[in-house]
């Protein structure tokens, strides 16, 4: 602030000091500035040394009143100073000016003598710019008249020109015509109708009037006959070329446009009906020899050719269908060829003749684009809709399934010539009638696919059967001949097993195989490369609802309902496939559901990357159905061998007199028989399935268990049946033992493995022993007979079971029973049993 | 029954050890039995009197080599017909009045490759009795009586042996069956083709399978499983829809009305398990005295009585 105002006041000075020289100076010039407000300030105090009332006398007097001596010679030196100081600022100033004046009075000298010189030259330029005037204007006089003479010569001349014209215009069209250059005369006559319009009334005009009228009028006559028998031309191309210039003729000669167009269409509709009858004709792959006949009559083509001999025998004609009957990707070759392109070739041609042309011209006011345009619509929906049906009825033909490359390819060529259609007609519903068509066909086609898929599915179950049918009929044959031949029967019996495992690999792997060319197959329908596969449906719907429900999912699905069938209309009639498929197609199922499923549908997503996400099958309910199946197939497995197994117990047991019958001195064959069909089966369910665990038994355990079981209990009980005081004591023994052990469901559902599959067959064969056993009366022998087949079972079956006890308690109740059905319950020894035993 | 004891007297049956045993429905001092004498079947009629069944006089028919196992008396007759099941022969007999001689009326032959032999019969207690069906081995066969000759054949009822036959009391087409296969099956006799329902509740041979007298709803089957099972097959029965309901109940109010309406849609189930016994049900019947009253025998040789659980009873009675 100090400092500001420090400057603020030295500026001030400074500025007062300026004032005051400036003001001095005036003074001395005795100019007067504008402020004259200060002036008066100033002169309000004659003490103001600087101010112009000034009184030397007042200021002298005051100084010397107020001030000292010391003060005023202070103020006189002071005053001689300033004195000396503006005498100097005067001097330089009177110098500075002196020395411009000097300069502008010379400069001021100059300038008089130059404007004097330059006023003589522009009087002199002024006498000049007048004579050229005058000069000028006679000129003009005298160039006047001729000059309107030239312009209405040259008036004359373009007139005459005309004339000429218009008087050579018959005979230039009547050349015309001859040399048939319709164009140039149309054009010409274009050139001259207005003037004739314009001055018919004079005679002359009149006549040449009327003679191009005339000759116009056979023009376009001759021009209508072109276009109305546009079919002497032989070649496609050239004729719509030479129908286009006719109509482009025709409508310069004001012909009404909407009957052109009917004309035009009605023509191109014919040319167009001619190619897809030949498209109808190649249809037709079994003519009956009628329609063969008229073919052959209609068109002497190769068709005909071909088909003649089809009127001798079926034979040839059974022959001669696949030749008439082109593959698909030809006939839709010729289908685009013949018919798509002559129909974008009219369209261009129409459109450039009725709808571009007449937009410039002055038909677009009379509405024709919008009724032309109309027209070819409907042209193009009518026929694109026959050619549609056509072609729909050819891919529906196409049944087999091997090549869908063809198919595919000609559905994209199909595809790719109707979007030049879309591009020539955008508001036309033929491009999304053909997509329509090509999704229709997919889909058709994904449905073959499922079909092939089930039917090579039944096929190699029927292979497997046979192969299955081999090696089994050698044991079937083995059990007829019945005991003697047990030293054969776990051969032959082996022999089907062995071959087990490579049937299912076989199997799943053909299965696999087989899907997974369909699948390839079935891409083809979204390869990039393929005009359609960019269309949302098939992004989206194809691949998630046709691809992955209706042809996989639905093909695991068929895989796991006709397993159940397997089962179910097996039930009834007791077996009617053999229980090794049963086995196989558990094992199948099963591996459905732990790999193969979920491998199949992850190869089917990223195959088809659906972006679109409606509801599909889970994998885990599939895996479910197919774990169900697989369990139901065992299930029936189970059963089937249990029952094969009860029957020939049944049989043995119902067979035989059992009161009458001799000492027992060997195993019955049945019993071999029983243990040597066990042994097989273990082999054929130990191929396919893994052991499974079994409750801990040591390796003697046959000989343990058999001890407790024969001489503890067994001795007990036989001794308490024929004591007639005890029949308590039995019974008691019995229920307890029974009341310890669990209840045993015989047909039970089984685990996937070896020892659950064999546990369940043979708790069905001795429960079915044992419900016999209890149906008949026994003698001595037939008890003991029974002992000695139940120790052999025991020795020999406990090896299978999951849990050993179950077959001694099975066999403690058989021989229970048979002593409570026997007459004279006197069991035997048992050494005796076991030194039979392991003799038989 | 009422007092809760049960009389037991004991016939001492010479004979042999007897297979089968059916009462006369006209006289209750007449029964059948059929035994076996080690090895040639006979079948007898007995005329006893329950106070005193030592003054019997019994009178023994022989059928020949035939082992005879099942006798079946006429249902609604006075006690003069009776139909022995022999090997592949039904022969049916007519009693003289006092029950002391029967001889043989006519017979019909099961013919067939192999030795076929009927496993199990009933006697049809509609068409006037005139109606026969008997199983043998896994197909069931209608006969007539009056011709002797058969008019239905299921072939296939069972996948195995047909163990038991029962006739609806009340629905004279409808037929049930057990078997070996561990299912019941319920057939309309018109359609042989299709069972109309199966069950699958046993997990072994279903040997007998019995109607409720009075409601046919209940059927009781036992099998070799050890369990006995009461179900309940509505849809099958002659009120599938319930109890019929009366107008003037209906006019009543409607508290009833809708508790009726409540309680029709009752479904096919197994009403009860029983799993008293420790070995397997061979046989089982109802009662014919009260009809919640059920009675099953086992191979143990424990006999259990069980009524119809009382929450059933009272739906279906109301």
């Amino acid at each position: 602030m100090d400092g500001e105002a420090d400057g603020s006041v030295t500026v001030s000075e400074d500025s007062g000091r300026r004032r005051r020289v400036h003001g001095m100076l005036k003074l001395y010039y005795g100019l007067n500035e504008e402020g004259k407000t200060p002036e008066q300030q100033e002169s309000l105090d004659p003490c103001d040394i600087n101010g112009p009332h000034f009184d030397p006398e007042l200021y002298l007097n005051k100084l010397r009143r107020e001030c000292s001596l010391a003060e005023l010679m202070d103020q006189e030196t002071c005053m001689v100073k300033q004195i000396r100081s503006l005498d100097s600022d005067m001097q330089t100033l009177v110098y500075e000016n002196y020395n411009k004046f000097i300069s502008a009075t010379d400069t001021i000298r100059k300038m008089k003598n130059d404007f004097k010189k330059m006023e003589d030259e522009m009087d002199c330029l002024s006498a000049n710019m007048a004579a050229i005037t005058d000069f000028s204007a006679r000129i003009s006089g005298t160039l006047q008249d001729q000059h309107t003479q030239i312009t209405k010569l040259s008036g004359v001349h373009t007139l005459l020109r005309k004339l000429q014209f218009l008087f050579e215009l018959p005979a230039r069209l009547n050349k015309c015509l001859e040399l048939q250059a319709y164009a140039q005369a149309v054009s010409s006559h274009r050139r001259a109708r207005c003037v004739l319009q314009q001055y018919s009334h004079l005679p002359s005009f009149k006549g040449i009037q009327d003679d191009c009228h005339a000759i116009m009028d056979k023009l376009a006559q001759e021009l209508r006959q072109k276009f109305s028998k546009p079919q002497k031309n032989k070649d496609g191309g050239t004729s719509a070329k030479d129908l286009s210039e006719c109509v482009e003729l025709l409508l310069q000669l004001d012909e009404p446009a909407e009957e052109l167009c009917d004309k035009f269409l009605s023509h191109a509709r014919s040319r167009l009906e001619s190619d897809l009858q030949g498209l109808e004709a190649e249809i037709r792959p079994y003519p009956s020899t009628s329609t063969l006949k008229d073919a052959s009559a209609r068109r002497l083509s190769s068709a005909a050719a071909v088909g003649s001999p089809t009127d001798c025998s079926p034979k040839t004609s059974s022959l001669l269908s696949p030749s008439s009957n082109t593959d698909i990707l030809e006939f839709i070759d010729r289908g685009c060829n013949e018919f798509v392109s002559s129909l974008c070739l009219v369209i261009t041609s129409y459109q450039e003749l009725f709808i571009n042309h007449a937009q410039t011209g002055e038909l677009a006011s009379k509405n024709i684009p919008q009724m032309a345009n109309g027209k070819l619509h409907a042209f193009v929906d009518d026929l694109a809709a026959r050619y549609f049906s056509l072609v729909e009825r050819r891919i529906q033909e196409e049944k087999g399934v091997g090549d869908n490359s063809l198919l595919v390819r000609a559905l994209d060529r199909f595809h790719r010539r109707l979007q030049a259609v879309a591009k020539l007609l955008p508001g036309s519903a033929v491009p999304n009638q053909g997509t329509e068509i090509v999704v229709r066909a997919a889909t058709e086609r994904v449905k073959q696919y499922l079909c092939a898929l089930q039917s090579f599915y039944m096929d190699s179950l029927t292979d497997v059967r046979q192969a299955l049918a081999a090696p089994r009929l050698s044991v079937a044959g083995a059990s007829v001949a019945g005991g003697g031949a047990h030293l054969g029967g776990p051969a032959s019996g082996r022999d089907a097993p062995t071959s087990l495992p490579e049937l299912l690999s076989s199997l799943s792997a053909s299965i696999l195989n087989q899907i997974k060319s369909v699948l390839a197959s079935v891409h083809l329908f979204t390869a990039k490369d393929i005009t359609f596969s960019n269309k949302p449906y098939f992004k989206g719907e194809f691949c998630s609802q046709g691809v992955r429900e209706s042809l996989v999912v639905s093909f695991i699905k068929f895989v796991c309902q006709s397993s159940r069938q397997f089962c179910e209309s097996a039930g009834d009639k007791g077996g009617s496939t053999p229980p090794a498929l049963l086995l196989l197609l558990s094992r199948l199922c099963l591996d459905y559901e732990t790999s193969t499923i979920s491998y199949i549908l992850t190869l089917t997503d990223e195959q088809f990357l659906a972006q679109h996400h409606s509801p599909v099958t889970p994998v885990t309910s599939l895996c479910a159905e197919a774990r169900e199946a697989a369990q139901k197939l065992l299930n029936h497995y189970v059963k089937v061998q249990g029952l094969i197994i009860s029957q020939m117990l049944r049989k043995s047991v119902e067979t035989r007199d059992w009161v009458n019958t001799i000492e027992p001195r060997n195993v019955r064959a049945v019993m071999k028989r029983v243990v040597e069909d066990t042994t097989s089966i273990d082999v054929q369910v130990g191929l396919l399935y893994e052991e499974g665990v079994r409750k801990a038994h040591s390796s003697d355990s046959s000989k343990r268990t058999f001890s407790v079981y024969s001489s503890s209990r067994q001795q007990a009980r036989y001794a308490a049946s024929y004591t007639p005081s005890a029949p308590m004591d039995t019974n008691l023994l019995s229920n307890i033992h029974k009341l310890f052990s669990e209840r045993i469901d015989i047909f039970s559902s089984v685990e996937f493995n070896k020892v659950s599959v064999m546990t369940g067959i043979i708790k069905i064969s001795l429960k079915t022993f044992l419900e016999c056993v209890r149906l008949r009366t026994f003698g001595r022998y037939g008890l003991q007979q029974i002992q000695v087949d139940c120790h052999y079972l025991q020795m020999y079956l406990w090896r299978f079971v999951s849990d050993e006890n179950l077959v001694h308690f099975l066999l403690d109740e058989i021989v229970g029973s048979s002593a409570h059905r026997c007459l004279d319950p006197a069991p035997m020894e048992q050494s005796v049993i076991e030194v039979i035993c392991e003799r038989g | 029954d009422e007092n809760n004891i049960i009389n037991k007297n004991v016939l001492l049956h010479q004979a042999g050890e007897i297979w089968h045993i059916g009462a006369s429905p006209a006289d209750k001092a007449v029964l059948t039995t059929c035994y076996n004498k080690s090895e040639s079947h006979c079948f007898l009629l007995r005329a006893a009197s329950p106070p005193d069944w030592s003054s019997s006089d019994a009178t023994r028919t022989d059928a020949g080599n035939l082992s005879c196992h099942n006798v079946l008396w006429e249902p609604m007759g006075d006690g003069k017909r009776v139909i022995s099941l022999a090997d592949n022969n039904a022969l049916l007999w007519d009693l003289q009045e006092s029950s002391t001689q029967a001889t043989v009326s006519s017979t019909a032959t099961l013919e067939g490759k192999g030795q076929l032999k009927f496993t199990a019969g009933k006697w049809s207690p509609h068409h006037n009795c005139s109606q026969l069906a008997t199983a043998n081995d896994t197909a069931i066969r209608g006969w007539d009586l009056r011709t002797m000759s058969q008019i239905y054949c299921i072939e296939n009822a069972h996948g195995q042996l047909v163990r038991d036959l029962d006739f609806n009391p009340n629905r004279q087409y409808y037929l049930a069956s057990c078997g070996d296969d561990c299912k019941v099956k319920f057939w309309d006799v018109r359609n042989v083709q299709e069972p109309v329902k199966t069950l699958e509740e046993h997990s072994h041979w279903v040997w007998s399978v019995r109607y409720n007298h009075s409601h046919d709803q209940l059927v009781l089957t036992a099998s070799s499983d050890s369990r006995l099972i009461l179900s309940n097959m509505v849809s099958i029965s002659s009120e599938p829809f319930g109890h019929l309901v009366d107008d003037e109940e209906l006019s009543e109010g409607e508290d009833n009305h809708q508790e009726d309406k409540s309680k029709e849609p009752l479904k096919d189930s197994v009403v009860s398990t029983y799993e008293e016994h420790e070995d397997s049900v061979y046989a089982a019947e109802w009662s014919s005295a009260d009809p919640w009253l059920f009675a099953s025998l086992s191979y143990d040789g424990r006999l259990v009585i069980n009524r119809v659980p009382r929450a059933l009873k009272y739906r279906i009675l109301l």
